[in-house]
C-alpha cells in the first residue's frame, strides 16, 4: 500500500488494478500503471529525490512534470531520466544520481558551509590556477561532483533510434484546449494536421482541472481522435523551428525506438504551448516540500497522491486558488492561505529533509510540511523566438507576449492571453482556420508555379484576414522575489544573491550574467528561472523589466538524445550483381564508398600470384561508367580531360586524366569509342557520382549548345576484368563475333561481341594489373552467368577469382597510381607525372590557366616509385620522407606493399623535386622512429616497365 | 533547412539539392590571366541580401537551375521574375 495514495479521483490517470514493482536505491516499491516514477515514489512517502549540483542540497518534487529540475534519476543503464514525466514500468531499477557518496549523507553538503567559495564565477576563479592542478586534481574532483548519471555503453540495452520525415499542412505544438481547437478547425478546413503534445495525454491544464474542465476535455479529445485529418503525437515535443517552417519533433517512447526524431515541413506552425508556472524566490525555496501549485494539483488529480499534510499556500492567481480547493479535497490541512494580490508573503522556509517551519510576511512562524506557490506564469516563447520574434514584457500581466510573427507561424492559447476554457478553444479554432487557409494557399501557389509537379487541386483558397479577437491580458501582480534571497536556478544552484553579486562585479547585462553565473544554463534551460533572473537584475539595477530583456531561447526546447539525432542513416548500400556469389565463396567484404566489394577470398597474395602466372577474374562493377552519345562528345572529352581526344578512332580506347578548375587531379579512367557518336567513359569508383554531375554541369550551364546525352550505366553493366597470361586462351572458348588475335584486337582497343552466349557485351583491352587483360562489361542481368561460365571454362587454366587487395598489389607493382590515394587535394597535374599527356595548347580545358602556372613551377612534389634498400621492410602508407636525421619533411609514401612477384617491398611516394631523379636516395621515417633508406626508381612500374606482358 | 523551389520538381528540402553558389562567369581559359582565373575560382560577392545562385537538383530532375535567394532571410524567388 502507498501511504500517500488518495481515494479515487475523477480525473486520475492511474490504473489501480495493476501493481508495478520497482526499486528505488535498491529498496522495493510499488506503483500503478499511469504513475510517473516521481508520483509513485511520492505516493510511497519519498521526499528527497536528489542532491543539488553545487551545494548538494536535498531536493524534492517542485513541478512534478518534465521540467522539474530536481527529479533527474538513473534508471538501469540510462542516466538523467526525468522522473517527473517518465512513466513507471515494472522492474525499473531507479536510483538517485549526483549524490556521491549517497543520498542521505554526502561530502558535498559541506559545500553549503563554504558557500562563499562557490558563488558566482567560482569555476572561473577557483579552478583556473595553478594550471597543472587542473589535470591532477580539479578535473578528478569536479567529475565526482558533476551532475549526471552513469552511462553504460558496453551494456546499453537501448534499441535503435529512428528518424521520420513528415509534411503536414498545419503542425500544432501543444495539445491543450487552444491547441486541440486549432487542430480541429484546421482539419475541418481541409488541412492535414499534426498535433504534438508534450505530455502522455491530450488536454493540457484541463487534465488536472475540475469536472467542467474534464467534460470539455473529453469532448475535444473525441473530436480530435475522430477526425481522419489529424495525426496525434503524445509524449512528443516540438524541439525547434527553423527556416521555412522546418520543425523538429522528438517523439518519445515510440514502439520501435526509444526516441524518434521527426523532421516535419509544415505549411503553418501553430504555437500553443500554454504557460509554465514560475517558482518564487525566497529563503529555503528549494527545500523538499516547496511545490508549485501545478505540481500539487497534478499529484492530487492525476495520480491521487497527497502531497503533504499541513500546507501553507501563497497564491496570486485563480490557479493558485484552485490548488487550495484541491488540497482541501485531498484532506490536507491549510495552515495559512496567503493572498499575494493583497500583499501577503512568505519570507523563509526552514527544514532540511522536508519543510518544517514557514516564516510568513507578517512575521508569524507556522509549522507545515508543504508550501504551495502559485505566484505567476512564464510564457514559453521558444518557438516564437526561433521564428524571429522578440516577445515583449507586459508589466500589468507580469509576463511576456508575442510581438511580430511571420505569416506561417501563429500563436494561440495562454501564450497569447487569458480566457475561459471556451474562449481558449474559440481562439484556437480561429487560429487553426487561419493557419489552414495560409498553408493551403501556399500549397496551391507552389503547385501552380511549378512546371511539371502535381497540379493544384481545385480553386485557390481565398485569402483570409486575421480577424481573431485577442485573448484578454488579465492583470497579475509581479511576484518574483520575496524580501529574502533564495534559489533562482535550481538546476545550476544559482541564487538571487549570486546574481546581485555578479551584477556588482560588472556582469550586469542579462547575457553576461548568464555566462558568468551559469543561470539558465542547466537542464531547465531557462523555462523556470529566466524571468526571475531578469527580475533580480532589474531590481538590482533599478530598471524596468522591459529594458532588461531575456536570454535568447535556442533549440532544442527539450533535450534530445545524441542517438536520436544520429538516428537512422538513409544511405543505400550498393552491391554488384555478383556480390552474393562473392559472399557465398568466402569473400571478405570491403566497404568502398557506397559499395560493398570483395577484398579477397582468403589469400590475396596467392590471388595476385595467380594473375601473374595463370588467369584471374575480378568484379570491378563499381567503376563509374557513363554512356555518352551525340555529335559533340569529342568536344566534351577535350574539355574535361587534360589530353587530346580528337583523333580517337571507332574501336579505340584511350586513358585520360581529369583535373578540376583549380588544376588539381580529380579523376582518371579510360574512355572507348564504340561508334561514330557513341562512347563509354569510365571513372574511378569513388568519382563516379561527382564526375557525372560535373559533366552535366558543363553541359547544362556552360555549353548548353553542345549535343551530348549522358547516361550513368555503372550498375547496369557488370564489369569483369579477366587478367593473366592465359586470359586470351580462356576468352577464346567463350567469345563469339570478335577476333581476339593480338593483331586484330590490340592493346587499348574495344570490341562488342557475345560472351558466354550473352550478346552486346563490351570488351576492351586495358591493363591496370599490368597483365594481358580484357575487361568485359555485361548487362547486369546476365552477369552471374558470364562470371560462372568464365570460372567453369577456366578450370584447367588455373582460374581464380581475385579481390580488391590483390588488384592493389598488382597495380602497385605496375606503378599505376590511384587518384585520391597517390594524389590528394593539393596534387596538381605535374606532380602526378602526367608529363606529355597534358596539352597546354588546347583552346579550352578545365583548369587550363592553373595547368599553365603549375607547369611553370619547379617546386611541386613529384610522384615516384621507391624501393627500400632493405627489401623486407614495408613502410606504412603516409610514412614521411625526411631530410636525413632532421625532421624536415621532403615527401611521403603514398602506397606500399610487399610484392609477391619481386619478393620485395615496393612503394609509390610523392617527393620533393630535388629527390625525384632516378637513383636518388630518400630517408623514410617509420612509425616506430627508425629511419630507413630507399631508392627512387627510373619508372613508376616496378614490374615490366616496358609493358611486354600487357601488350602480349 | 530551407526549401528550394526546383522549377521542374517543385519545392524540395535543400538536402535534396546541391548548392553550387553564386552564379559566376567562366573567363576564357585561353586568355585569362592567373589572377582573373583565381578571382573566378575563389572570390564571391557574398552580399547580405539578394543573390543569384545555381542549385543542382541531384535527387530529382538532375537539372542545374538558378534562383534568387536573400541571404539575410532565406527568402527565395524565381530568377526569371526580375
Ligand atoms: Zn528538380
Amino acid at each position: 500500500m502507498n501511504p500517500n495514495r488518495l481515494p479515487v479521483r475523477p480525473g486520475e490517470v492511474i490504473d489501480r488494478e495493476t501493481s508495478l514493482a520497482f526499486t528505488w536505491n535498491g529498496r522495493p516499491h510499488t506503483g500503478h500503471r499511469g504513475d510517473t516514477i516521481a508520483s509513485a515514489l511520492a505516493a510511497d512517502g519519498v521526499d528527497v529525490f536528489a542532491r543539488s549540483m553545487k551545494y548538494k542540497r536535498r531536493r524534492g518534487i517542485m513541478t512534478a512534470d518534465h521540467w522539474d529540475p530536481n527529479l533527474f534519476v538513473q534508471v538501469g543503464d540510462e542516466p538523467n531520466v526525468r522522473a517527473g514525466s517518465r512513466r513507471l514500468v515494472a522492474g525499473m531499477e531507479v536510483s538517485a544520481q549526483n549524490v556521491w557518496p549517497n543520498l542521505r549523507f554526502d561530502i558535498g553538503a559541506a559545500n553549503q558551509l563554504v558557500g562563499r567559495f562557490l558563488s558566482s564565477g567560482f569555476y572561473y576563479k577557483t579552478f583556473m590556477r595553478p594550471k597543472w592542478l587542473w589535470h591532477h586534481l580539479y578535473q578528478k574532483v569536479l567529475r565526482k561532483f558533476a551532475p549526471g548519471g552513469r552511462i553504460h555503453w558496453e551494456t546499453s540495452t537501448h534499441g535503435a533510434y529512428d528518424k521520420r520525415y513528415a509534411h503536414p499542412d498545419v503542425l500544432v505544438a501543444g495539445g491543450g484546449p487552444a491547441g486541440m481547437g486549432a487542430a480541429i478547425a484546421a482539419a475541418e478546413a481541409g488541412a492535414s494536421v499534426m498535433l504534438v503534445e508534450h505530455e502522455p495525454d491530450l488536454g493540457g491544464h484541463l487534465r488536472w482541472g475540475d469536472a467542467d474542465d474534464l467534460a470539455v476535455l473529453a469532448d475535444l479529445a473525441a473530436a480530435v481522435e475522430s477526425h481522419p485529418g489529424i495525426e496525434v503525437l503524445v509524449d512528443s515535443t516540438v524541439t525547434g523551428r527553423y527556416d521555412h517552417n522546418w520543425i523538429a519533433v522528438m517523439q518519445r517512447s515510440h514502439e520501435i525506438a526509444p526516441e524518434r526524431l521527426i523532421k516535419a515541413r509544415a505549411g503553418s506552425l501553430v504555437v500553443a504551448p500554454g504557460l509554465i508556472e514560475r517558482p518564487y524566490v525566497f529563503a529555503g525555496n528549494d527545500t523538499p516540500g516547496v511545490m508549485l501549485s501545478g505540481a500539487v494539483r497534478r499529484l492530487i488529480n492525476l495520480w491521487a497522491v497527497r502531497p503533504g499534510t499541513r500546507a501553507v499556500v501563497l497564491s496570486a492567481n485563480p490557479e493558485g486558488d484552485a490548488a487550495i480547493a484541491d488540497l482541501e479535497a485531498a484532506g490536507v490541512e491549510i495552515v495559512a492561505a496567503l493572498d499575494a494580490r493583497a500583499g501577503e508573503d512568505i519570507v523563509e522556509v526552514e527544514g532540511r529533509g522536508r519543510v518544517g517551519n514557514v516564516v510568513l510576511g507578517d512575521g508569524r512562524t507556522v509549522s507545515a510540511d508543504l508550501v504551495v506557490i502559485g505566484t505567476g506564469w512564464t510564457a514559453p516563447t521558444s518557438l516564437l523566438n526561433m521564428a524571429g520574434d522578440r516577445p515583449v514584457y507586459d508589466p500589468t500581466a507580469a509576463r511576456y507576449f508575442p510581438n511580430q510573427l511571420p505569416d506561417d507561424v501563429l500563436a494561440t492559447g495562454g501564450i497569447t492571453g487569458n480566457g475561459t476554457t471556451a474562449e481558449l478553444v474559440e481562439h484556437g479554432r480561429a487560429t487553426g482556420t487561419l493557419a489552414a487557409n495560409r498553408a493551403l494557399r501556399n500549397r496551391h501557389d507552389r503547385r501552380s508555379s511549378t512546371a511539371r509537379a502535381r497540379s493544384p487541386e481545385g480553386p485557390i483558397p481565398e485569402s483570409l484576414h486575421d480577424t481573431r479577437a485577442s485573448l484578454a491580458r488579465t492583470p497579475h501582480p509581479e511576484c518574483y522575489r520575496s524580501s529574502s534571497h533564495g534559489m533562482v536556478d535550481f538546476s545550476e544552484d544559482v541564487s538571487s544573491k549570486d546574481l546581485v553579486q555578479a551584477s556588482r562585479e560588472g556582469f550586469d547585462s542579462i547575457e553576461l550574467m548568464k555566462r558568468y553565473t551559469t543561470v539558465t544554463m542547466g537542464p531547465s534551460q531557462g523555462k523556470l528561472e529566466t524571468v526571475n533572473a531578469a527580475a533580480v537584475l532589474a531590481e538590482t539595477r533599478s530598471m524596468d523589466m522591459v529594458d532588461i530583456g531575456t536570454t535568447v531561447w535556442r533549440p532544442p526546447f527539450a533535450p534530445i538524445s545524441l542517438g536520436a539525432l544520429a538516428g537512422r542513416i538513409f544511405e543505400p548500400i550498393r552491391r554488384s550483381a555478383l556480390q552474393d556469389w562473392h559472399e557465398d565463396h568466402g569473400a571478405s567484404p570491403l566497404l568502398a564508398g557506397q559499395w560493398v566489394r570483395p577484398d579477397h577470398y582468403g589469400d590475396p597474395v596467392a590471388e595476385a600470384r595467380n594473375v601473374r602466372e595463370n588467369v584471374g577474374i575480378i568484379d570491378v562493377t563499381p567503376l563509374g561508367k557513363l554512356d555518352l552519345r551525340g555529335p559533340d562528345v569529342t568536344k566534351l572529352l577535350e574539355l574535361v580531360y587534360v589530353n587530346r581526344w580528337q583523333k580517337l578512332d571507332v574501336g579505340r580506347v584511350r586513358y585520360g586524366t581529369m583535373v578540376a578548375e583549380d588544376g588539381v587531379v580529380s579523376d582518371d579512367g579510360v574512355t572507348g569509342r564504340l561508334g561514330e557518336d557513341h562512347y563509354l567513359m569510365t571513372t574511378t569508383s569513388s568519382g563516379a557520382g561527382a564526375i557525372w554531375e560535373m559533366l552535366e554541369d558543363y553541359l547544362q550551364t556552360y555549353r548548353p549548345d553542345w549535343n551530348v546525352h549522358v547516361t550513368a550505366v555503372t550498375g547496369g553493366l557488370t564489369s569483369i576484368n579477366v587478367a593473366g597470361p592465359r586470359c586470351r586462351e580462356l576468352l577464346l572458348r567463350l567469345v563469339e563475333g570478335v577476333d581476339l588475335s593480338p593483331d586484330a584486337f590490340p592493346y587499348f582497343h574495344v570490341r562488342r561481341g557475345t560472351v558466354a552466349g550473352v550478346p552486346d557485351c563490351i570488351i576492351w583491352r586495358i591493363g591496370f594489373t599490368g597483365e594481358l587483360s580484357y575487361e568485359v562489361h555485361v548487362p547486369s542481368g546476365h552477369a552471374l552467368h558470364v562470371w560462372e561460365s568464365l570460372l567453369a571454362n577456366g578450370e584447367d587454366l588455373g582460374i581464380m577469382p581475385f579481390g580488391v587487395e590483390s588488384q592493389r598489389i598488382l597495380r602497385l607493382e605496375k606503378g599505376h597510381y590511384i587518384v585520391g590515394q597517390d594524389t590528394d587535394g593539393l596534387t596538381k597535374a605535374p606532380s602526378a607525372g602526367l608529363g606529355g599527356l597534358v596539352k597546354l595548347d588546347k583552346p579550352d580545358t578545365l583548369g587550363l590557366p592553373e595547368l599553365r602556372a603549375a607547369y611553370a613551377r619547379t617546386d611541386l612534389p613529384i610522384l615516384v616509385a621507391i624501393q627500400t634498400d632493405d627489401p623486407e621492410v614495408v613502410p606504412m602508407e603516409a610514412d614521411q620522407i625526411v631530410d636525413g636525421d632532421s625532421n624536415r619533411i621532403l615527401g611521403r609514401i603514398t602506397s606500399s606493399r610487399m610484392s609477391p612477384t619481386l619478393g620485395r617491398s615496393v612503394c609509390l611516394g610523392q617527393v620533393d623535386p630535388s629527390l625525384a631523379a632516378a637513383g636518388s636516395k630518400v630517408t623514410i621515417l617509420l612509425i616506430d622512429g627508425r629511419r630507413i633508406l630507399g631508392t627512387v626508381q627510373e619508372h613508376h612500374a616496378h614490374v615490366d616497365p616496358e609493358g611486354v606482358r600487357q601488350n602480349a | 533547412m530551407i526549401v528550394v523551389n526546383c522549377p521542374h520538381c517543385g519545392p524540395r528540402n535543400s538536402s535534396d539539392l546541391r548548392p553550387c553558389g553564386e552564379v559566376t562567369t567562366r573567363p576564357d581559359p585561353a586568355t585569362a590571366s592567373l589572377s582573373e582565373w583565381r578571382t573566378y575560382l575563389y572570390l564571391r560577392e557574398n552580399p547580405a541580401g539578394w543573390v543569384t545562385e545555381t542549385w543542382y537538383c541531384r535527387s530529382g530532375c538532375r537539372r542545374y537551375f538558378t534562383i534568387e535567394r536573400n541571404t539575410a532571410t532565406n527568402e527565395t524567388r524565381s530568377s526569371e521574375a526580375s
